[in-house]
């Protein structure tokens, strides 16, 4: 028998959850399709400690959990795929995902975005052997040697700290004056004495044989040139939407955001909405992100009663 | 804990049991981070192509990860996760840090040998 979902909720961070709980609650009985990795960015971030209504710090796993079962406790379904295409045909939107395809009658995307690369060509040759983009992870393999962090925003501040505690000497590259960090994690990395600033530089190469020995930074002001010894490079310096997959669908902008109308989450393609990183190059953060959420499934549900 | 859908490896015998059961293994240790998170997507992605190769995630953090950890052929290696092709138990090739789909298919053929599907076409 043919099934036509009433939603389908492409991503799982906290836009897509939120979007699962309002929907659920409208007794639209959202379908999830979650990805390969639950739980959207947050999950790969740090611990959270700004999610409002949380005294105290969670941890990114169980924070996502908190959101998942409540979407859960309302009937939202979960499908551990992605969706592969997508075209609409007599009023109803086909997904092709890992096993098979979906019928739906609104569609909201909330893939997010993933973290972006610094596009040297001899970055990709030093993975794991001294260019990272998770100092978590790799911080400890630095143990007294010398790292760069490249980025100005909070997660570059945040690995900058915490490499301190591995690395002999950490030095911040930012390619502009301004940080986009927020005062509190510019002070953290400013009270820290192993922490050096470089500050307009751009990384313009990465050196070494058989791993990183060092970097050429350019002056982004003067374009004077300089080598600086290092063994690590930590880049943290924003992240990229994951809309690929629906660029024939709806419009997006020269950065491949989806573009979506002013104080709604609407598409440029009537019953596809977005919500979360895919639609916000600017703020990025989990509770707009699930506000956001929430506004989609309210879209949602004005669309399919106008519908009938 | 990985939150994948690849199946995980959580103790040495599980780990013996994977490797003496099939010809074929892949097991990729690591966390859930951002150079991590790219390359379990790409697994599950090729698993569901090499019906001949067994593939596996551990965390980096838990006990039975010392088994990769420390194999000599990760012994350089600087970045999560640390990716291992086994070929009848004994390490075929080794990866660190993110790698792209291609890489990896380049590795599985390399290793293992095409799926039976591509070997038809």
């Amino acid at each position: 028998m043919r099934t036509i979902e009433n939603v389908v909720i492409a991503g799982s961070g906290p836009a897509g959850l939120t979007a699962a709980i309002y929907t659920a609650r409208a007794a639209l009985e959202p379908l999830v399709l979650e990805g390969h990795v639950p739980g959207g960015q947050l999950i790969v971030c740090h611990e959270v400690e700004n999610y409002p209504g949380l005294a105290n710090p969670i941890s990114r796993i169980e924070l996502m959990d908190r959101f998942r079962n409540q979407a859960r406790r309302f009937g939202a379904r979960f499908r551990s795929e992605m969706v592969e295409n997508v075209e609409k045909r007599d009023g109803v939107f086909h997904l092709v995902t890992g096993s098979g395809t979906l019928e739906t009658k609104t569609l909201v995307i909330a893939t997010g975005a993933q973290a972006r690369r610094l596009a040297i060509p001899t970055e990709p040759k030093f993975y794991g052997r001294g260019v990272s983009g998770c100092a978590v992870c790799d911080g400890p393999f630095f143990r007294d040697k010398e790292v760069l962090v490249v980025g100005g925003g909070n997660t570059a501040m945040q690995d900058a700290v915490f490499l301190t505690r591995f690395a002999a000497k950490v030095t911040i590259v930012h390619r502009r004056e301004h940080l986009r960090a927020t005062p509190i994690e510019v002070q953290k990395a400013k009270k820290n004495p192993k922490i050096e600033w470089m500050i307009p530089w751009i990384v313009e190469d990465i050196l070494g044989t058989d791993s990183v020995e060092g970097v050429v930074l350019r002056n982004a002001k003067t374009r004077q040139t300089r080598e600086v010894r290092c063994a690590g490079v930590f880049v943290a310096i924003g992240h990229d939407p994951k809309a690929e997959v629906f660029k024939n669908l709806v419009t997006t902008d020269e950065q491949g955001y989806i573009r979506i109308e002013a104080d709604s989450t609407r598409t440029s393609m009537p019953g596809v909405f977005a919500c979360g990183d895919i639609c916000d190059a600017i703020y990025r953060q989990a509770v707009l992100a699930a506000g956001r959420g929430c506004m989609a499934a309210m879209d949602v549900e004005r669309y399919l009663a106008g519908e009938k | 804990m990985l939150r994948t859908n690849l199946k995980h490896l959580e103790t040495n015998e599980a780990i013996r049991e994977a490797l003496a059961e099939h010809e074929n293994v892949v097991i990729c240790c690591g966390r859930m981070g951002p150079m991590c998170v790219p390359v379990y997507c790409v697994l599950e992605e090729l698993e569901r192509e090499y019906a001949h190769v067994a593939f596996y995630d551990q965390d980096f953090d838990i006990p039975a990860a010392g088994f990769v950890r420390n194999l000599p052929e990760c012994r350089s290696f600087m970045g999560l996760p640390f990716t291992v092709y086994f070929k009848n138990g004994q390490v075929a090739a080794a990866t660190t840090s993110l790698q792209r789909k291609s890489q990896i298919e380049k590795i599985l053929e390399a290793q293992f040998g095409k799926p039976a599907e591509m070997v038809k076409e």
